[in-house]
């Protein structure tokens, strides 16, 4: 199951890079989010997967999983919703102001 | 008494709160954010006063014992950098309203402001390596916010590389810590200290090593991932810039510091022999960006890079003498970068341009400037007694002791450079004929913007000429993170 999850995230990992070498904007934001769910995916795949067991030790609970990566995930999964949101916002924002959407138009370093 | 140590985060999180009611009631907002800085400077300076007295304060946080629960350890070197970084939020304090325009304080610049202090505080503050993760995103969004505020094109331009590097480099950290978490089983970084010279497999902690490095080293602007800091922080507002200057890449540093002397410091080689040539080579190339721009933003935003050398150096010669010479620099680097581009902003406010080739003669009109200018080219070049000549003098003293001669020359000769650059402002901006000023109403305006700028040179200047006064207690720390056991036991309780 270990490897399952390691290669799948590894392709998550890949297609990520993959379009965050591109020009277009958009395709770079759906990049990161490739990316910060490879991430995640690692996350759970490093506490061990286990079948039918519950992150919660209660009494007469004998096998449970390791709860700390799936609260680390869920912070993680937070904080990347807020940045996939702020990035889509400001790339509307700097393609509407700068009148384009490729990065290499968006380069200078003019004087203001 | 422990849960004093929470406070540098808890005030100014509450800060940003009250001051998001008042983004339409200007004035009210400008003097709540100056006496809750002034508030937290205050406390700040208590918390240090009583670990100065009486050793680290550790909190666990809901009263789980350390290995388990996240918990804040405020030693004297996370406390003074929380103190440095208050200092400086101060100054920009009292900057900001006459820096910004109303439009651009009611888009919640107070609010932002004060999280990102929370951000910056929590990540010094912080003994959890993930945790650590957090304290960076929170400081990371405040500074998204920051860096468009105004609107501007060059400015969206250049925060979507600024948002687009830090994204990635979080999530390169996110999975670090989870490597880190599978091979050690925890997150306590006291706690992974101890457990890492147990791991048999050092291999895999190497990679882990130097993928932590990569991704502070991103932050603090090592060379060669330096690229993306000159244009993003030459874009926005001075405040902001100088905000950014002062405590972002710092973080970065203190990051490095604290990981390297703590966890990766039992196989030391590999590691610091790469920092020393990256130390280099930071230097060689933001000054050679300095040397190589007319726009003074862009100027300055270069010289941070070999700052960071500076520190990175300390770091890899790895002796006593040496990290203590990276805690001070460190420290004089927050308060006299922050001096400077609140300087520069200053300068370009006054001139209405920031090409240096259309400044001329501006010491006429603004004499206090200039000779501000003038003390704040000298402590960062670390002319004697300014504060940067005693960090150097640390730094070089502890490269010499290990025989590394060629990072000594880099290091005296990128120093000259430093001077150079900054000097050239200095005469092609300052000197000169006396001529028409072009913008003769924003006199007093920027007359007024000096002060808090006063302020963080008299710090500055008393950090070199009270070196005796400081020096025992950075020698201390350098000798504490030279013996990361005093940490491991002070947090375990052992």
């Amino acid at each position: 199951m270990e490897i399952v999850m390691a290669v799948l995230a590894g392709i998550l990992f890949t297609t990520a890079v993959y379009n965050l070498l591109q020009k277009q904007m958009l395709r770079i934001i759906i990049g990161t989010a490739l990316l910060s769910h490879g991430a995640h995916l690692f996350i759970l795949t490093m506490g061990e997967l286990k079948r039918d067991k519950p992150p919660i030790l209660s009494e007469g609970v004998e096998n449970y999983t390791d709860p700390l990566p799936q609260a680390l995930i869920l912070t993680s999964i937070v904080i990347s919703f807020g940045i996939t949101s702020l990035l889509l916002v400001l790339a509307y924002r700097t393609s509407k102001i700068n009148g384009t959407d490729n990065m290499e138009q968006l380069r200078g370093n003019d004087y203001e | 008494m422990s849960n004093l140590i929470s406070l540098p985060i808890i005030l100014p999180l509450l800060a940003g709160i009250i001051v998001a009611f008042f983004a339409n009631k200007l004035p009210l907002a400008r003097a709540i954010s100056k006496v809750i800085a002034l508030t937290n400077l205050a406390v700040t300076g208590f918390i240090l006063y009583r670990i100065y007295q009486n050793g680290p304060i550790i909190l666990e946080t809901g009263d789980w014992a350390a290995p388990y629960g996240i918990i804040l350890v405020g030693d004297m070197l996370s406390i003074t950098l929380a103190f440095t970084t208050n200092l400086v939020a101060v100054a920009c304090v009292f900057y900001a309203s006459k820096s910004l325009t109303e439009q651009q304080e009611s888009y919640y610049f107070y609010s932002f402001f004060f999280l990102l202090i929370t951000g910056v505080s929590g990540a010094f503050i912080t003994g959890d390596i993930f945790n650590l993760f957090v304290f960076f995103e929170v400081l990371l969004m405040a500074s998204y916010g920051l860096i468009v505020l105004g609107n501007g094109r060059a400015q969206l331009r250049e925060s979507m590389k600024y948002v687009l590097i830090n994204l990635f480099s979080s999530m390169v950290f996110v999975t670090t810590v989870s490597f880190l978490y599978s091979v050690v089983g925890t997150l306590n970084m006291a706690h992974i200290a101890e457990r890492v010279q147990e791991v048999d497999q050092q291999g895999i902690l190497t990679t882990i090593g130097i993928l932590l490095f990569f991704v502070f080293a991103t932050k603090a602007a090592v060379f060669p991932l330096y690229y993306w800091l000159p244009n993003s922080y030459s874009a926005p507002n001075p405040v902001v810039s100088a905000l950014f200057g002062a405590l972002l890449t710092k973080v970065g540093i203190y990051s490095i510091l604290r990981v390297f002397t703590l966890i990766f410091a039992w196989e030391a080689d590999l590691t610091h022999t790469l920092f020393i040539y990256l130390a280099a080579f930071t230097m060689i190339f933001g000054v050679i960006g300095a040397l190589s721009t007319n726009n003074i933003k862009l100027i300055m935003a270069y010289n941070i890079i070999p700052a960071v050398g500076f520190m990175i150096m300390g770091i890899g010669i790895f002796t006593e003498t040496s990290i203590s010479g990276t805690v001070y620099y460190l420290i004089h680097d927050m308060v006299i970068k922050a001096a400077f581009f609140l300087l520069i902003g200053v300068i370009v406010y006054a001139a209405g341009t920031s090409d240096l080739r259309k400044i001329k003669g501006l010491i006429h009109h603004y004499p206090v400037l200039g000779w501000f200018f003038f003390i704040a080219t000298l402590v960062l070049a670390g002319i004697p007694p300014f504060s940067g000549f005693i960090g150097k003098l640390l730094l070089i003293r502890g490269a010499l002791a290990q025989e590394e001669i060629l990072i000594v020359i880099v290091a005296l000769i990128s120093s000259l450079l430093i001077l150079f650059s900054m000097i050239r402002i200095f005469i092609q901006g300052f000197w000169g004929e006396k001529t028409q000023l072009a913008h003769p109403e924003r006199k007093q305006a920027a007359n007024k913007m000096t002060w808090p700028i006063g302020f963080l040179l008299s710090i500055s200047v008393l950090l070199g000429v009270g070196a005796e006064w400081f020096y025992p207690s950075v020698e201390w720390i350098g000798e504490y993170l030279m013996n990361p056991q005093i940490y491991i036991d002070s947090v375990l309780k052992e």
